[in-house]
């Protein structure tokens, strides 16, 4: 039972085999004993999460369920929730209660969802870790001697450990694909726009996109499915996004079993030298595996994908950079003791409140921005960012979707890379340029090197999210990755 | 050698939008500081904008008025510096592309009109208040103004004395109630505006330009700049070099003092917002607001003197703003025989008193057609124009029209030649050394008399008839 999919409960639960609190237990018994191993869950209010249960079996009983009536979802710190604190796992917002909920948990509340807490990320979702975190590193349930990759570390171990059958992240250069790869499970970008950003603690605005963490594709598709859609709210949420839209449709874009006619390209660009040769090894195995099942692999090229990490460094941290300004000590969050005056009031607050990968972000930010370097690097930035998406388009051109591995390397070692931000931002050099090009992305496991698991990244063109569920789908129903689970947490391989 | 001076303006004006411009709160001036506000211009975690339309159409509007380019894709771009009164760190404005692009306003001057040029007009949010008067070892902010919609008009540096610039203020400034895109009171601080002033000696390049910040009244903005002109020229003679800074206006003191260096200035890292997409309008949309815009006080003035005749003076006056020349038209639509007649009654008369009252014409208790009703019993020499102002005093005082009193107080002008020769010849029979006086050569006799005869009817007698019939019996 714990390491059931979403769907496989939801189906419990339709035929009263069970109820949402009894579900909700099993999970709540299962964070009471994982979690410190882990330090999956930043936040965990079991009481208010059997509340929501028993009110999911109330509306169960006398109504028509929901489409995720009574399913347990984490969500990670960088969601805005009314229930619990929101400190998007920094001190500068210790304690920091919003007044409101993000877009996307309305959502889910609507859909009957039973919200499990708040799951653990690097600091403002500022890393590929979860080691930035103000409380503590995250681990990996594979090994936990290594990181379960990050910012969404949180979401991807709490799943993988089956600590809750599925969570939210966000993907802002590889946020959400990078830790599923990491942890061996399935997690999805959406198309930028296709789901509001109202209310998830803002990291770099043109980049940021939430999206579900899950053991299976199914269960992605269930989930995007109720957090998608036009929020008036947010000025960048999309009005009648093109594709798929109902929870039918999503659904239906998960039932392939071939890839009959599908052409994957095969970027060279993202099989080089210097990633791990075990990863590429497992890549290459699985893109077989799709020849096998009726696909044509085609050779393609995405030449500006080199730049596409020195692109995200400039653009991210410059958006993040104003966005952060609002953390100032004046209305809310960490404000020092005894400020002097406004300035030391400023600088000992940020100071005391920021850890040191988000100052140097904000620092790289502001230098970028600039006057006198403006023009050298947010401008230069912003051309090779629309180059990075025409190689996108001209790509898709030629082919239905891309396939590539999500990660360079499997689960570093706590503390391997934390000395070395250049290297540790290599580790999204596979997911950076999705975001840039503000494409889909769905990152799901396709084997193991050296006992850890590898990831399998699936990048469709704009909207095409079924696209995108119908190739993972395929490739799913042909392996048996996605039942591989994590023995020191009680799985094996079933 | 003589100098000359350079000014350029820039206007802060507060769009008059019913909710700011990302949010849906209140913009309402007064209100008990931070109930107006929201999440969103709070500047809390996650929360985004939404651009309130209502500000981009009367940006629009004030653009096609100074006959300016409408940028069809404009942005809005972050302006980041921090400010306990500025909630985010930044400040959502247009820099790199504004939604309005050149234009002009022509202002009068002793050497007759002179066009000045508008750089640009751009959209952005206010910030708060902060305050700090009374208040020991604390400040307090109200966020109540955060993210009300604002207009700035950037001027060119084209005006070369305080005249001109305060000849500017006040045509941009009629202008805008005129379009009723901003209450633009500036007392409330919702028209602010900054100068840019330089001196050199004619024909040379600009000079080093300081801002004048915090100038809220005409008087002020003229003070301060003769006041900056006076000191640069001061500093230069005295061998020294005008330091490029801001200043601000002490209106108590009479004079500025330096609030920052270039060297200190802000750098604001603009950047695209990227919580924004870019604005997009269409020349539909655009033509549509143009075939709204209603006519401008210049093009109203000029119609004025040419289709009713009006003096320049009556014609501005009435021009000055719309409900002002709304009025008017009703009141000659009501008393179409003498446009001027109505004119000079609307703006000595009628105007005075209200201003008196501490009213606007919009709540004046004589209506236009109650007014015309007045003018009509002028013009039927019911009643002398020196009666008619006690009936409008009586009118403003009661608001009962104007045949009424008339009746009421007995006031029917008296044209009865019969009544009126009897009232001369009781004046004549009281002043015979003045009748003398008259027939033997004395015509300026003739006003005392006319005195004497309109005191002895209180007014009421026609003095048109008086004139008539005093001259007749006078030489009989």
């Amino acid at each position: 039972m714990p390491f059931s999919s979403l769907s496989e409960i939801k189906t419990r639960l339709d035929a009263g085999e069970t109820s949402a609190v009894e579900v909700a237990k099993s999970y709540l018994d299962r964070i009471a004993a994982h979690n410190n191993t882990l330090n999956a869950f930043v936040h965990i209010d079991p009481e208010h999460v059997l509340a929501q249960a028993e009110a999911s079996d109330k509306y169960r009983s006398k109504h028509e369920a929901r489409p995720l009536e009574g399913l347990p979802i984490a969500v990670k710190d960088i969601f805005c929730t009314q229930d619990g604190p929101t400190q998007c796992c920094s001190n500068i917002l210790k304690d920091f209660h919003a007044p409101y909920d993000a877009h996307v948990i309305t959502k889910l509340k609507e859909a009957g969802a039973v919200l499990v807490g708040k799951t653990n990320m690097d600091e403002f979702a500022m890393g590929s870790s979860t080691e930035t975190s103000a409380f503590g590193p995250c681990r990996n349930p594979w090994n936990t001697d290594t990181i379960p990759g990050g910012s969404s570390g949180g979401s991807a171990s709490a799943v993988a450990a089956a600590l809750t059958p599925a969570a939210l992240g966000t993907d802002t250069g590889g946020s959400i694909r990078q830790p599923a790869s990491l942890c061996g499970i399935t997690g999805l970008k959406p198309t930028y726009g296709r789901v509001s950003r109202r209310g998830i603690i803002a990291f770099a605005s043109s980049l940021d996109q939430a999206g579900p963490m899950t053991r299976t594709v199914k269960d992605s598709a269930m989930i995007t499915a109720a957090i998608s859609g036009h929020d008036s709210a947010d000025a960048t949420s999309v009005t009648d996004a093109p594709g798929i839209s109902s929870l039918n449709e999503w659904l239906a874009a998960c039932d392939k079993t071939d890839m009959k006619g599908l052409k994957i390209g095969r970027p060279k660009e993202y099989f080089v030298d210097g990633m791990d040769d075990a990863v590429r090894t497992t890549v290459e195995a699985a893109l077989k595996q799709c020849e096998e099942l009726g696909a044509e692999i085609v050779d393609i090229s995405l030449p500006h994908t080199k730049y596409a990490v020195a692109v995200y460094y400039v653009i991210a941290p410059s958006e993040a950079s104003a966005n952060l300004s609002r953390y100032d000590g004046v209305r809310f969050g960490h404000r020092c003791d005894n400020p002097e005056d406004l300035l030391d009031m400023y600088t000992r607050s940020r100071d005391e409140g920021f850890g040191s990968e988000v100052k140097r972000r904000i620092l790289t930010g502001a230098f970028a921005l600039s006057s006198g370097y403006y023009d050298a690097y947010y401008l230069k930035a912003q051309q090779v960012r629309t180059l990075i998406q025409q190689d996108f388009i001209k790509a898709f051109e030629q082919v239905d979707i891309i396939a590539t591995p999500t990660s360079p390397v499997t689960a570093f070692k706590l503390g391997e890379k934390t000395d070395d931000p250049l290297t540790m931002y290599l580790s999204d050099i596979f997911t950076i340029a999705v975001n840039l090009a503000g494409l889909p992305g769905l990152s799901q496991p396709c084997g193991f090197a050296d006992n850890m698991p590898v990831g399998l990244q699936w990048i469709a063109p704009a909207w095409q999210e079924d696209t995108l569920l119908g190739a993972a789908s395929a490739y799913e129903s042909a392996t048996d990755w996605t039942a591989k689970t994590p023995e020191a947490f009680g799985g094996g391989a079933t | 050698m003589s100098w000359e001076t350079v000014i350029g303006l820039e206007v802060h004006c507060q769009i008059n939008t019913k909710t700011k411009a990302f949010c849906g709160c209140s913009t309402e001036f007064g209100a008990e500081p931070n109930s107006q506000t929201c999440p969103v211009c709070l500047g809390m975690p996650g929360q985004l904008p939404v651009l309130n339309t209502v500000a981009v159409d009367k940006s629009i509007l004030t653009g096609l008025a100074i006959d300016a380019k409408i940028n069809l894709e404009s942005k809005f771009d972050r302006k980041n510096y921090f400010y306990p009164d500025l909630p985010k760190g930044y400040q959502i404005s247009q820099f790199a592309v504004p939604i309005v692009e050149g234009g002009y306003i022509d202002i009068p001057t002793k050497a007759g009109e002179k066009r000045i040029g508008v750089t640009r007009i751009h959209m952005e949010e206010d910030a708060g208040k902060s305050m700090h008067e009374g208040l020991e070892g604390v400040s307090h902010i109200d966020l109540n103004r955060s993210g009300v919609p604002l207009m700035e008009i950037v001027s060119e540096p084209d005006m070369r004395n305080a005249d001109e610039a305060i000849a500017y203020l006040k045509q941009l400034h009629q202008l805008i109630r005129f379009l009723e895109v901003s209450g633009a009171d500036m007392e409330k601080g919702q028209f602010r505006c900054d100068a840019n002033v330089s001196v050199r000696r004619p024909g040379e390049p600009f000079g080093t330009r300081t801002e004048l910040k915090n100038m809220n009244s005409f008087r002020f903005i003229k003070q301060a700049i003769d006041y900056e002109v006076l000191r640069q020229i001061e500093v230069i003679e005295d061998g020294g070099e005008v330091v490029q800074e801001s200043r601000l206006w002490d209106s108590v003191k009479n004079e500025s003092r330096s609030m920052r260096s270039k060297e200190e200035a802000h750098d604001y890292r603009y950047f695209p917002e990227p919580d924004l997409p870019p604005l997009r309008v269409s020349q539909k949309e655009v033509d549509a607001i143009k075939a709204g815009m209603p006519e401008l006080p210049g093009q109203l003035r000029q119609r004025f003197e040419v289709e009713f005749g009006l003096s320049p003076y009556d014609a501005d006056v009435l021009s000055q703003t719309r409900k002002l020349s709304v009025w008017y038209e009703s009141l000659v639509a009501a008393h179409p025989a003498d446009p001027k007649r109505c004119a000079n009654w609307m703006a000595n008369e009628l105007l005075g008193r209200l201003k008196e009252a501490g009213k606007d014409i919009t709540d004046s208790p004589v209506s236009a057609s109650s007014l015309a009703g007045l003018l009509d019993r002028i013009a039927d020499d019911t009643i002398s124009g020196k009666i008619a102002k006690d009936v409008l005093d009586a009118m403003m005082e009661s608001g009962a029209d104007a045949d009424r009193i008339i009746e009421e107080k007995g006031l029917k002008q008296v044209t009865d030649s019969g009544a009126i020769d009897a009232i001369i010849q009781a004046v004549m029979h009281a002043n015979p050394a003045q009748v003398e006086g008259y027939r033997g050569g004395k015509d300026k006799l003739m006003g005392f008399f006319v005195g004497q005869v309109m005191k002895a009817s209180k007014g009421q007698a026609n003095p048109g008839m008086v004139n008539q019939r005093l001259k007749a019996l006078l030489n009989e």
